[in-house]
C-alpha cells in the first residue's frame, strides 16, 4: 500500500516533468517545422493517394497524396499559434476584467460580474461558435479570436476571486494609505500576485483552445484548407474511415498528446505554485 | 429558503435578459453590413432592401430589440432566411433531439462516473485509483469528435454493431409504442443512441469522476467516518451510507453543470454521427448565414443551461440548509 502512495506521489512530480518535456517537444516541433517534415505540407503525390504507413510516408498519406507527418507537424505550428494567440487574447482581456470587477467591486463588479454570468450560460464550445457565427467564418484568424473572446468570461472570474481577496490584505491599504492611484495599485501590487493563478489557468487554457480549435476546424468553422489543422485533418479523414482509417488516427493522436501535455503541466504547475492545492492535497494522501 | 430561491429566481431573470440581448446583437456585431454578409455579394440592390426590412434592421436599436422581446414573448422568433419556417417550431423539433441525447449521455456518464470516483477514493493511491484516474486524464484529453469516429470504427465497421449514422424513432414515441406491443420502433432508438450517447457521456464521466473522488476523499477523512468505523460498521456500510450521501452534494452540482456542457459538446458528437439535433443545425445555419435561426438556438442553449443551474441551485439548497450564501 505505501508503495502505491511513493508511486503516486513520485509519479505526480513525473507526470508534470513529462508535461514539461512534452510541451518542450512540441515547441521545438513547431519552430522547426520546415527543417523536420519530410515534405512541404501541400506536396501532393495523386499516384499515392489514401495510402497506408510505408518507408516513403511513416504515417501514410491523404486524399491527395499529401504526407501526412508533415501535415501533423505543420499543423502542430497552427495549433500552437492558436494556443497562444487565443490564451493572450483571453487572458489579458479577461485578467484586466476581472481586476477591475475585484478590486473597485459595487457597481462596477455587478456589472462585469453580470456580463461573465452571462457568457458563461453558454457552454465553452458554443461560445466560440457564437463568435465565429459574428466574426463570419474566415479561417486562422477569426478563429484565434472566436476562442479567445469564449475564454475571456473564464479568465475574468477567476482572477475577479484573486482580486476579491488580496483587496482586502494589509498592505494593500497600506499602498493607498500612501497615496497609490487605483490603477498603481491594481497593476503593481495585486496583479503581481495574480501571475500564478493566471500561469496556471493559462496553461490548461492552451490544452483546452488546441481542442477547441480542432473541433471548430471539424466543423468547418474554423481554419481552412489547405492549411494544415488537425481538426480538419481529422474532418476529410471521416469521409474515408472504411479506406483509410489512419487519415483521422494520426491527427487525432497528435491532438490528444499535445492537450495532454498542456494539461500535465497545468496541474504540475498548480501543485507546485498553488500553496492552498499543496495543503489539500498533503490531507489527501 | 424561499427568500434564497426568489433571489436566485431574480438574478436568473436578469441573465436571461442579458442572454437575450447578447443573441439579439449577434446580428449587429457583423462587422460590416449584416444584410451585405447575409445576402452575398452578387445580391441587387432590392434583394438587400427586402433582407433588412424583414429582419427589421432599418430601424433603430432600441426599437428593434423592443421588437424582438415582444416577439420573443408572444413565441415568435421569425423566420428562417433558409426553410421559410418560424424558427421556433424549427428549433424545437431539433431541441428534442438534442435533449434526448444529452439525458442519455448524462446517464452513460454518471453510471461510469460515480462508480469509478467512489472506488478510486476508498483505496487512494492503489492500483485501481491509479488507473481510473488516468483514464480520466486521458477522457479531457481527447477530442470528443474523434473518440466518436473511433467507436464508429470499432462498432460500426470493424464489428458492425450499431448504426453510424442518423437518428432511429424519436425514444419518447418508441417507449409509448412499447405499451403497445411494439418493441422495433425501441431497439431500434436505443441502438442508434447508444454511440453517439458513449461519445458524450465518455468525455463527462472523466470530469465528474474526478470530482466524486475529491469529494469522497475529503468525507472519507472526517471523524464521524473514523466513528463509524470504529463501531464496527462494515465497510460497505461506512462508505455508502455514510460518506456517500455527504459526498454527493458537490457532485450534484458538478453533473448539474456538466448537462450544460454536454448541451455543448452535443454539437460535435451530433456532427460525427449525422444526429439531427439542433448541434448541427447549428453549425449549418453558420454556413448559410441563416441568422434567425443562429438566435434562436443560441437563445435555446442559453436559456437551457440557466434553467439547468438554476434547478441545481434550489435542489443543492434543498439538501444542504447549510448552503444559502451569495
Amino acid at each position: 500500500m505505501r508503495s502505491f502512495k511513493e508511486i503516486a506521489s513520485f509519479s505526480r512530480h513525473r507526470l508534470a516533468l513529462a508535461g514539461f518535456i512534452l510541451t518542450c517537444v512540441l515547441i521545438l516541433t513547431a519552430i522547426l517545422a520546415p527543417y523536420i517534415a519530410p515534405r512541404s505540407y501541400t506536396d501532393m503525390n495523386l499516384g499515392r493517394i489514401r495510402q497506408g504507413i510505408s518507408a516513403d510516408y511513416p504515417l501514410g498519406t491523404d486524399e491527395f497524396g499529401r504526407c501526412i507527418l508533415s501535415r501533423i507537424i505543420w499543423g502542430c505550428r497552427v495549433s500552437l499559434k492558436v494556443g497562444l494567440v487565443v490564451v493572450l487574447i483571453g487572458g489579458i482581456i479577461g485578467s484586466i476584467m476581472g481586476l477591475v470587477a475585484g478590486y473597485f467591486g459595487k457597481m462596477v463588479d455587478q456589472l462585469i460580474s453580470r456580463v461573465i454570468d452571462i457568457l458563461l450560460t453558454f457552454p465553452y464550445i458554443l461560445l466560440a461558435i457564437a463568435f465565429v457565427s459574428i466574426l463570419g467564418k474566415g479561417g486562422l484568424e477569426q478563429c484565434m479570436i472566436a476562442i479567445g473572446l469564449a475564454n475571456v468570461p473564464r479568465f475574468a472570474r477567476l482572477i475577479r476571486s484573486y482580486a476579491i481577496s488580496i483587496r482586502e490584505m494589509e498592505y494593500i491599504q497600506a499602498v493607498r494609505a500612501l497615496g497609490g492611484s487605483h490603477w498603481r495599485i491594481i497593476f503593481h501590487h495585486i496583479m503581481p500576485n495574480c501571475i500564478s493563478g493566471i500561469l496556471i489557468y493559462a496553461t490548461l487554457t492552451m490544452g483546452m483552445s488546441i481542442l477547441a480549435e480542432a473541433a471548430l476546424s471539424f466543423l468547418g468553422l474554423g481554419i481552412q484548407p489547405p492549411e494544415p489543422s488537425w481538426g480538419t485533418m481529422i474532418s476529410t479523414g471521416k469521409n474515408y474511415i472504411r479506406v483509410a482509417p489512419h487519415m483521422s488516427l494520426f491527427p487525432g493522436l497528435a491532438i490528444t498528446i499535445t492537450v495532454m501535455g498542456f494539461n500535465f503541466l497545468g496541474d504540475g504547475l498548480r501543485d507546485y505554485l498553488d500553496p492552498r492545492f499543496q495543503k489539500s492535497n498533503k490531507s489527501q494522501a | 429558503m424561499s427568500q434564497y430561491i426568489l433571489k436566485r429566481l431574480f438574478f436568473s431573470l436578469i441573465t436571461l435578459i442579458g442572454i437575450t440581448f447578447f443573441v439579439f446583437l449577434t446580428i449587429h456585431l457583423i462587422p460590416g453590413d449584416p444584410v451585405e454578409i447575409i445576402a452575398g455579394g452578387e445580391a441587387d440592390e432590392p434583394t438587400k432592401a427586402q433582407i433588412r426590412k424583414s429582419l427589421g434592421l432599418d430601424e433603430p436599436l432600441a426599437v428593434q430589440y423592443i421588437a424582438y422581446m415582444a416577439g420573443l414573448i408572444r413565441g415568435d422568433l421569425g423566420r428562417s432566411l433558409w426553410t421559410r419556417k418560424p424558427v421556433i417550431s424549427e428549433v424545437w423539433n431539433r431541441a428534442a433531439a438534442t435533449l434526448e441525447l444529452g439525458i442519455f449521455g448524462l446517464i452513460i456518464s454518471i453510471a461510469i462516473a460515480i462508480p469509478a470516483g467512489v472506488i478510486s477514493a476508498t483505496r487512494p493511491s492503489s492500483l485501481v485509483d491509479y488507473c481510473s484516474m488516468a483514464v480520466s486524464f486521458l477522457g479531457v484529453s481527447m477530442p470528443a469528435f474523434w473518440v466518436g469516429i473511433l467507436l464508429m470504427m470499432a462498432f460500426s465497421i470493424e464489428f458492425p454493431l450499431f448504426p453510424a449514422m442518423g437518428r432511429g424513432e424519436p425514444l419518447l414515441s418508441a417507449i409509448w409504442q412499447v405499451f403497445q406491443g411494439n418493441f422495433e420502433p425501441f431497439g431500434d432508438s436505443l441502438r442508434h443512441l447508444i454511440l453517439p450517447a458513449v461519445t458524450l457521456g465518455l468525455f463527462n464521466a472523466a470530469f465528474i469522476a474526478r470530482m466524486t473522488r475529491s469529494s469522497m476523499l475529503e468525507v472519507l477523512n472526517q471523524d464521524y467516518i473514523r466513528t463509524a468505523r470504529s463501531k464496527g460498521l462494515a465497510e460497505f456500510k461506512v462508505v455508502y451510507k455514510h460518506a456517500f450521501r455527504n459526498a454527493l452534494l458537490p457532485i450534484i452540482t458538478v453533473v448539474g453543470m456538466q448537462f450544460g456542457y454536454l448541451l455543448g459538446g452535443a454539437v460535435l458528437t451530433e456532427s460525427v454521427f449525422a444526429w439531427p439535433g439542433l448541434g448541427r443545425f447549428i453549425v449549418e445555419s453558420i454556413l448559410a448565414r441563416d441568422y434567425p435561426f443562429i438566435q434562436g438556438a443560441l437563445l435555446f442553449f442559453g436559456t437551457a443551461f440557466l434553467l439547468v443551474n438554476l434547478l441545481t441551485d434550489i435542489l443543492y439548497s434543498y439538501i444542504n440548509p447549510r448552503v444559502r450564501v451569495e
